[in-house]
């Protein structure tokens, strides 16, 4: 008896070891991002504006989109996410971060401690990010005006609040690979580079499991709203039949094609792909007319 | 035995009556406050159709949708948002009860659609390329009131 107690508890401190091991923060190499040596920061402005830093990160009710401040908060079933201040300012924001800081906050989702973010901060889109890409991005952020505004904590319930837990959830959600695998043209490359990448549409228009996981096998094909107020429409084939020019149109306006206007979180995606190219707006159509139907489940 | 089952059965019958009859039955200022969004869309359709070249441009036509827009935007809007009727009281609307909590926010959206119309009908006959920028603003006045005050399907 004795001795198969001792042998539950070896086992029982092996697998939990194991758990702490897997669930270890995987940070860059050292080597990676480590010098500065300055980026394009009229690229990284619009990198910025399709991957919609500032939808979440400016400061709630505020005019200023580009103060970020921080503040916003967002509901889940988890609990209460709060948007961090990520100006330049060096105590409150992040100014005195290195680009290696930053690429691990985007890349990896591990923060300049070595501690997990909540994929809240939708870095599972950006892992797919091009390296200069951020570097240019990084060099803009830093151009934007400081805000002393501190950064508020999550309200998360128990045991959402132990980040450490995120390490396996990366294990098991954290996917860089691309959803669309064949993407034939230049045109649908990019659309796939924006979709997938920095606009994150997957993030909401794709339905989530239990644990909050995005289910690929599904990928946009609508769900739930993440903070229970309705359902986010599908852009797969058979939900959606607008022409690739409606899409376009669309993201520019946010016209539909029988003159609805767009209401709800898609007005701040509609608000910045205005800014963007019409060629980017051409490839996000041209993407959404790409999707397969989702299996039949 | 087979009483009781018809029974149910009507009861059921009844209840999805009711249901279906409460469904239809919106006040009037609900159906009036809809009926003002949707004439404001058919004529953004007119003018948007010609801006993106899915109808030939005619400047009359233009004109007149855009004189309507001006027309409903004009609209007193505090009879149609009575309280009692957002979409935490009724099902069949999507007003969000915000626009009671901010009603001085909601009206400021309403003037900023005002105002976007005005331009429009400024330039509504002054030749198809002069549309798409005032189409523009006008539809960042729709979304600026969707955004806050509109919940979703
Ligand atoms: C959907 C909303 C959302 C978007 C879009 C978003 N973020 Fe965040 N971001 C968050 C949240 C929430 C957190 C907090 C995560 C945590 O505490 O684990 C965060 C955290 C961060 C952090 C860490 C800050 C710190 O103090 O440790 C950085 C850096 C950051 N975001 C940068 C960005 C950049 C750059 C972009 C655009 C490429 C972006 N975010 C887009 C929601 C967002
Ligand atoms: C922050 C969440 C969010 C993100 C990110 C997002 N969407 Fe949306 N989207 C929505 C919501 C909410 C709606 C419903 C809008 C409404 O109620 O009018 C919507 C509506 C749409 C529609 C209209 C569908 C219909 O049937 O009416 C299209 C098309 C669309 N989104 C495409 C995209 C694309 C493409 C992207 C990425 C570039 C994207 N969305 C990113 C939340 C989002
Ligand atoms: C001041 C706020 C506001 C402005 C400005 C506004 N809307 Fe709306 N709209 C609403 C609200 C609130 C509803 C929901 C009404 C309801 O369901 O009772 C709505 C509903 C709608 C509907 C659906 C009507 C139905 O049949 O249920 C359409 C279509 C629409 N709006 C189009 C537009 C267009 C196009 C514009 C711009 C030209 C516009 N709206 C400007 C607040 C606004």
């Amino acid at each position: 008896m004795r001795r198969l107690f001792g042998f539950l508890l070896l086992v029982a401190l092996l697998a939990a070891g194991a758990v702490w091991m897997i669930s270890a923060p995987d940070p860059l190499p050292a080597a990676e991002f480590a010098a500065d040596a300055g980026g394009d920061p009229a690229r990284g402005q619009t990198i910025f504006t399709a991957a919609g830093c500032a939808s979440c990160h400016h400061a709630p009710e505020s005019e200023d989109k580009l103060l970020l401040a921080g503040g916003q908060r967002f509901p889940s079933e988890f609990g209460t996410f709060t948007a961090p201040n990520i100006s330049p300012h060096p105590q409150q924001g992040i100014g005195a971060w290195s680009l290696h800081d930053f690429a691990n906050a985007l890349l990896r989702g591990v923060s300049p401690e070595g501690r997990h973010y909540y994929p809240a901060f939708p870095y599972t889109s950006y892992i797919r990010m091009e390296p200069q890409d951020v570097v240019d991005l990084w060099s803009y952020i830093r151009t934007l005006p400081a805000s002393d505004a501190a950064s508020q904590p999550h309200g998360l319930r128990f045991p959402f609040n132990l980040r450490r837990g995120l390490g396996l959830w990366k294990q098991l959600y954290l996917e860089p690979a691309w959803v669309l695998a064949s993407a034939e043209d230049e045109t649908l490359r990019r659309g796939r580079y924006l979709v997938e990448a920095l606009a994150h549409c997957g993030e909401c228009h794709t339905p989530r499991d239990a644990l909050g996981g995005l289910q690929r096998d599904a990928w946009l094909s609508g769900g739930p709203a993440p903070d229970g107020t309705g359902r986010i429409p599908a852009l797969t084939p058979d939900a959606l039949s607008w022409s690739h020019e409606d899409i376009a149109y669309y993201l520019e306006t946010g016209f539909t094609p029988d003159y609805d206007s767009a209401g709800g979180h898609m007005v701040e995606v509609i608000d910045n792909f205005a800014r963007l190219p019409a060629e980017d707006r051409d490839a996000v159509a041209a993407y959404v007319k790409a999707l397969p139907a989702p299996a039949p489940d | 035995m087979k009483i009781t089952a018809t029974g149910l059965a009507l009861t059921a019958g009844l209840a999805t009556f009711a249901t279906a009859a409460l469904a239809q039955e919106l006040p009037a200022p609900v159906k009036a406050r809809q009926g003002q969004f949707n004439i404001l869309a058919i004529n953004l359709g007119i003018l948007g159709d010609m801006a993106r070249d899915k109808a030939p441009y005619d400047a009359e036509a233009a004109q007149m949708a855009a004189d309507t827009i001006v027309a409903v935007s004009m609209i007193n809007e505090a009879p149609l948002f009575r309280e009692g009727t957002s979409e935490m009281d009724l099902n069949g609307t999507r007003a969000k009860a915000e626009i009671w909590d901010d009603w001085n926010g909601f009206a400021e959206k309403w003037a900023g659609l005002g105002s976007a119309a005005a331009q429009l009908q400024q330039v509504a006959a002054a030749g198809p390329e002069e549309l798409g920028p005032a189409l523009g603003q006008l539809g960042g006045a729709c979304k600026a009131c969707h955004d806050t005050f509109r919940a979703p399907e």
